[in-house]
């Protein structure tokens, strides 16, 4: 037993002993890191020799490790530490790590969580994600193959999730003859790319995880040239906690704490600063001020609280304060926006499309919100900047971000939990991306809404009627422009004001400038349903015939107006009818493949799930379904 | 206070953010609650995230009708000091099948008393939400785990098909039947576990310390004769051993180590010097390689 901590505890003779070893264990720190490197720089086989040197390999999994190597090992002889590591059975198989996993040791000084991350091209989120949580990345090179491109990927992935700490462990030494030149060329090579990430600290160590040598036993033999630390020791000694204390204090409310009438606590985790009780703060984002009265504890009010702790804390005033809000010093308040500035980390097969609405979450406030302009994507090979329309899995890109309300934040550099955020697709609930908030966007602030006299229920009375739009959506050829011209004969009729807005004639004029391809199906839908939204401001009632093919789009559309002015009206046809009917030839041009991207031949369709109305439009004549939209509507008190 | 919160201070943090993310987020949680010593740990983080108030969820045990007498004893004395509600869930007809851990094997036995039971009252009471006492640190396979673990309709783990996870963003969102696993001590090892229950003065079933307890020898490990059911071979009696218990589950599944650790701190120190994992103890996870990747995609914790 190496370890001089173990044999001291092993050699208690008293509770006493035990004791106070136990007082000096709990008050260790913790260094979060994780580690990236290329599918064969053996970034498996360094976070064993880890576990296996700092002891934390028992014996039953040393056995079972022994057993593994000997089945789906690579190494020759021996056991193969990799095996440790590579967690489950199916990319166990393969030779290769798939996803990020968490690992766990520690030394005489500090305990260590490190987030092994892989390394093929293709899995820029797993690295993202392992980061987001890190302290320090160790980033491995191949002492046989120099900086490659996936190191610069991964030291500027670091950079982008607010690593300050980089340790270049040059791998493999042991394959080189532990050549001092070889070494010395690597590091001058990454700290030329490296100066431009700005990284606090950069460590570069020669190493072998295979041997052992300059990981956490110093090789004074294979480098008597080398006199800088060892990997465990350059780990012990990163400074990670950079001051988040010193910050301006800031707790986004996570929950309330109302268990009767006389106790309110507001409870969070701190992501900047210092609390203490008296201390004056600010509600963002209703903007009301007060002191903290308490720092409620299980085991009894505190002092003082700093960041990283999670606390519940009780204010002096009786204001009125709700899951999503901040707590922030006075002096110093979280700024608010509803528009910014931010690097996205695109994480599905789904593409981002912008105006699409995604929801945006933030601490703990959620938001509605769309990806107005992509500025650019960054290349993550070469830094250089590139022009992009849309982000794909892996990407990198820098945009604009609206939301549909104002939000709390603080830069992510300067505050990394409190300018981070997450996207969530509302459909598939998959995180789908995530974000860092560069700055606000003073647009938002500066562009206010003019007071109008003459207001919707205005309107709506002058015309003695409700506004509503009824959405039709459906296949083309499916009947939609048919029953709705039938629908707005029957209300003008009526007595009714409408209005109908048509896809195809919509884009002679106000969509001329939009294609076919996916987002520009996005945007020409939100134009419309913007259009719509007018005209029931308005007090018109609005016929919209258009495939609409996306449930997103058409949930953008009902959410610009009131719930209970929305009806979406499925016309429902198979395709095969739309197809037989063809009646502008548009399918047989597609199946010929004159027209791409059409809607049900190699362009999807989602059928809407809850529609107010379907009409079964396969075989019933127009005027029937016209009637059916007719009736609906009496029957929702839309029309008398 | 220091400056720099210590590694305990931190998971701790980490686990009161966890424990009222789930209050916060879903309409029906539960707390998993198999009264080990994470079990214990994970009630206090409850308690501590809540104070003043009681935790806004009741407890589900899983019962087996296997367990130890004395962790039942533990388990309605805690709940009732705590002031928790505790549902009391067992497969009603694997009892009838007459399952049981000697003549169906640990695997058959695991699946439809723990697993199968799981399901049924996940289902049974419409839990949106099941925080569950799961470390990275016991297995391979839960390395990869995520803090808010996503399940089908069928209560089934996909590992290729996680929801990437960053800082501590964790969504939430689930349709109608789809449920979320929440593990708030995912990132603590068995270590941190013992270290923070003597920090923080947590009680646990006095089965962890060492005690004379009768025994008897199966396949290389000691088991527990805890009552009348196990099965005993012509003219065997059991051994008194001074034996304490790593783990704590199904008793005849649940192997006991001969040791003189009688104190937290011994325990504690026993632990540090001891090189035998702790799943060790654990029949079910030597059933076949890779075994507990299986019962986890299946629905098991």
């Amino acid at each position: 037993m190496a370890d001089p901590a173990l044999q001291a505890i092993a050699d208690a003779e008293t509770q006493e002993e035990i004791e106070r070893f136990l007082v000096e264990q709990e008050r260790k720190d913790l260094l979060r890191f994780i580690t990236c490197g290329s599918v064969d720089d053996g970034k498996s086989t360094l976070i064993g020799r880890l576990l296996f040197d700092s002891k934390l390999i028992f014996e039953d999994q040393l056995s079972a490790l022994e057993r593994d190597s000997k089945s789906a090992g690579t190494v020759r002889d021996g056991i193969d530490l990799a095996l440790l590591v590579d967690g489950l059975q199916a990319e166990r198989e393969q030779g290769i790590t798939i996803d990020v996993a968490y690992r766990f040791f520690a030394t005489d000084k500090r305990k260590f969580i490190v987030a092994d991350t892989p390394g093929h091209e293709q899995y820029t989120r797993n690295m993202a994600t392992g980061a987001s949580t890190a302290d320090a990345a160790v980033i491995l090179i191949d002492a046989r193959k120099g900086v490659l491109t996936q190191t610069r990927r991964h030291s500027f992935i670091a950079h982008l999730m607010g690593i300050r700490h980089v340790v270049l462990a040059v791998n493999k030494m042991d394959l080189v003859g532990f050549d001092r030149a070889i070494f010395e060329e690597i590091v001058a090579d990454y700290r030329a790319f490296a100066e431009a990430l700005d990284f606090e600290t950069v460590t570069a160590i020669p190493l072998s995880a295979l041997t052992g040598d300059n990981v956490l036993r110093r090789a004074a033999e294979a480098t008597p040239w080398y006199d800088g630390p060892t990997l465990i020791e350059a780990l012990e000694g990163i400074d990670a906690a950079r001051d988040w204390s010193a910050l301006p204090f800031r707790l986004p409310v996570q929950y309330v704490n109302r268990p009767d009438l006389n106790f309110r606590g507001f409870c969070g985790t701190i992501t900047g600063g210092r609390v203490r009780p008296g201390d004056a703060v600010v509600v963002t984002p209703s903007g009301k001020a007060t002191r903290i009265a308490r720092i409620v504890d299980f085991h009894g009010d505190l002092d003082e609280a700093v960041a990283g702790q999670s606390v519940t804390l009780t204010l002096e005033d009786e204001i009125d304060v709700s899951r999503g809000d901040v707590i922030a010093a006075e002096a110093a308040p979280a700024q608010v926006t509803d528009q910014f500035a931010a690097h996205i980390i695109w994480m599905a097969e789904a593409e981002m499309l912008p105006e699409r609405q995604y929801l945006f979450k933030f601490g703990s406030q959620t938001a509605n919100g769309a990806v107005t302009e992509l500025k650019h994507q960054v290349n993550v090979n070469t830094l250089e900047h590139g022009s992009a329309k849309t982000a794909t899995l892996n990407d990198v890109v820098f945009c604009n971000v609206a939301l549909d309300r104002p939000i709390a934040y603080d830069p992510y550099r300067e505050n990394r939990e409190a300018g981070a955020f997450i996207i969530i697709d509302r459909y598939s609930n998959q995180t789908v991306g995530a974000g860092m908030i560069a700055f606000g966007l003073r647009r938002a602030t500066n562009l206010q809404w003019q007071a109008l006299d003459v207001d919707k229920p205005t309107r709506a009375a002058a015309k003695g009627q409700k506004p509503a739009v009824l959405w039709f959506t459906g296949l083309s050829g499916a009947g939609k422009s048919t029953v709705a011209n039938l629908v707005e004969r029957k209300l003008t009729r009526l007595g009714r004001h409408t209005y109908t807005l048509d896809g195809d004639n919509v884009r002679h004029g106000l969509n001329r400038d939009l294609g076919f391809t996916d987002v520009d199906r996005v945007e020409n839908i939100r134009r419309v349903g913007e259009v719509a939204k007018l005209f029931v401001d308005a007090g018109l009632i609005v016929l919209v015939s258009f495939i609409s093919p996306f449930r997103s789009e058409r949930a953008m559309a009902r959410e610009l107006v009131e719930e209970d002015e929305f009806v979406e009206i499925f016309v429902d046809a198979p395709l095969a009818v739309c197809e037989r009917r063809d009646p502008k030839g548009l399918y047989a041009k597609a199946r010929a493949g004159a027209i791409k991207n059409f809607t049900g031949v190699d362009s999807p369709y989602e059928p809407p799930e809850t529609p107010e109305l379907r009409l079964a439009a396969g075989d019933r004549p127009a005027e029937d379904l016209a009637e059916d939209v007719v009736a609906y509507l009496r029957a929702r008190g839309l029309i008398d | 206070m220091s400056e720099r919160l210590t590694h305990l201070r931190r998971l701790e943090a980490e686990g009161l953010h966890i424990m009222r993310e789930v209050a916060a987020c879903f309409e029906r949680p539960v707390l998993m609650y198999s009264i080990g010593k994470d079990s214990s740990v994970l009630l206090h983080l409850a308690q501590k995230a809540f104070y003043p108030a009681p935790p806004p969820f009741p407890l589900l045990h899983i019962d087996t009708t296997w367990k130890f007498k004395e962790m039942i004893q533990f388990r309605d004395r805690r709940a009732a000091e705590i002031g928790m509600d505790l549902i009391v869930h067992t497969n009603q007809e694997g009892l009838r099948q007459g399952v049981n851990p000697f003549a169906s094997g640990s695997a058959v036995h695991t699946d439809v008393m723990k697993t199968q039971a799981l399901k049924q009252a996940l289902d049974m009471y419409r839990f949106d939400a099941a925080i569950g006492g799961a470390r990275r640190d016991e297995e391979k396979s839960r390395a990869k785990e995520r803090v808010f673990s996503f399940r089908s309709s069928a209560h089934r783990w996909d590992p290729k098909n996680q929801r990437p996870e960053l800082w501590n963003l964790y969504n939430t969102r689930i349709s109608k039947g789809e449920s979320i696993r929440a593990f708030p001590i995912s990132n603590w090892t068995e270590l941190d576990i013992w270290q923070y229950i003597h920090l923080e003065g947590i009680e646990i079933p006095s089965l962890y310390f060492a005690k004379e307890r009768p025994v008897v020898a199966r396949e290389g490990q000691l088991i527990m004769v805890d009552d009348d059911r196990i099965p005993m071979a012509p003219g065997e009696q059991p051994m008194m051993k001074t034996v304490r218990f790593r783990t704590l589950g199904c008793y005849p599944l649940t192997a006991a180590i001969e040791s003189e650790a009688k104190t937290l701190p011994e325990i504690i120190r026993e632990t540090l010097v001891t090189r035998t994992s702790e799943r060790q103890g654990r029949i079910i996870d030597h059933d076949q390689a890779g075994s507990m990747e299986k019962k986890k995609q299946e629905g098991y914790f």
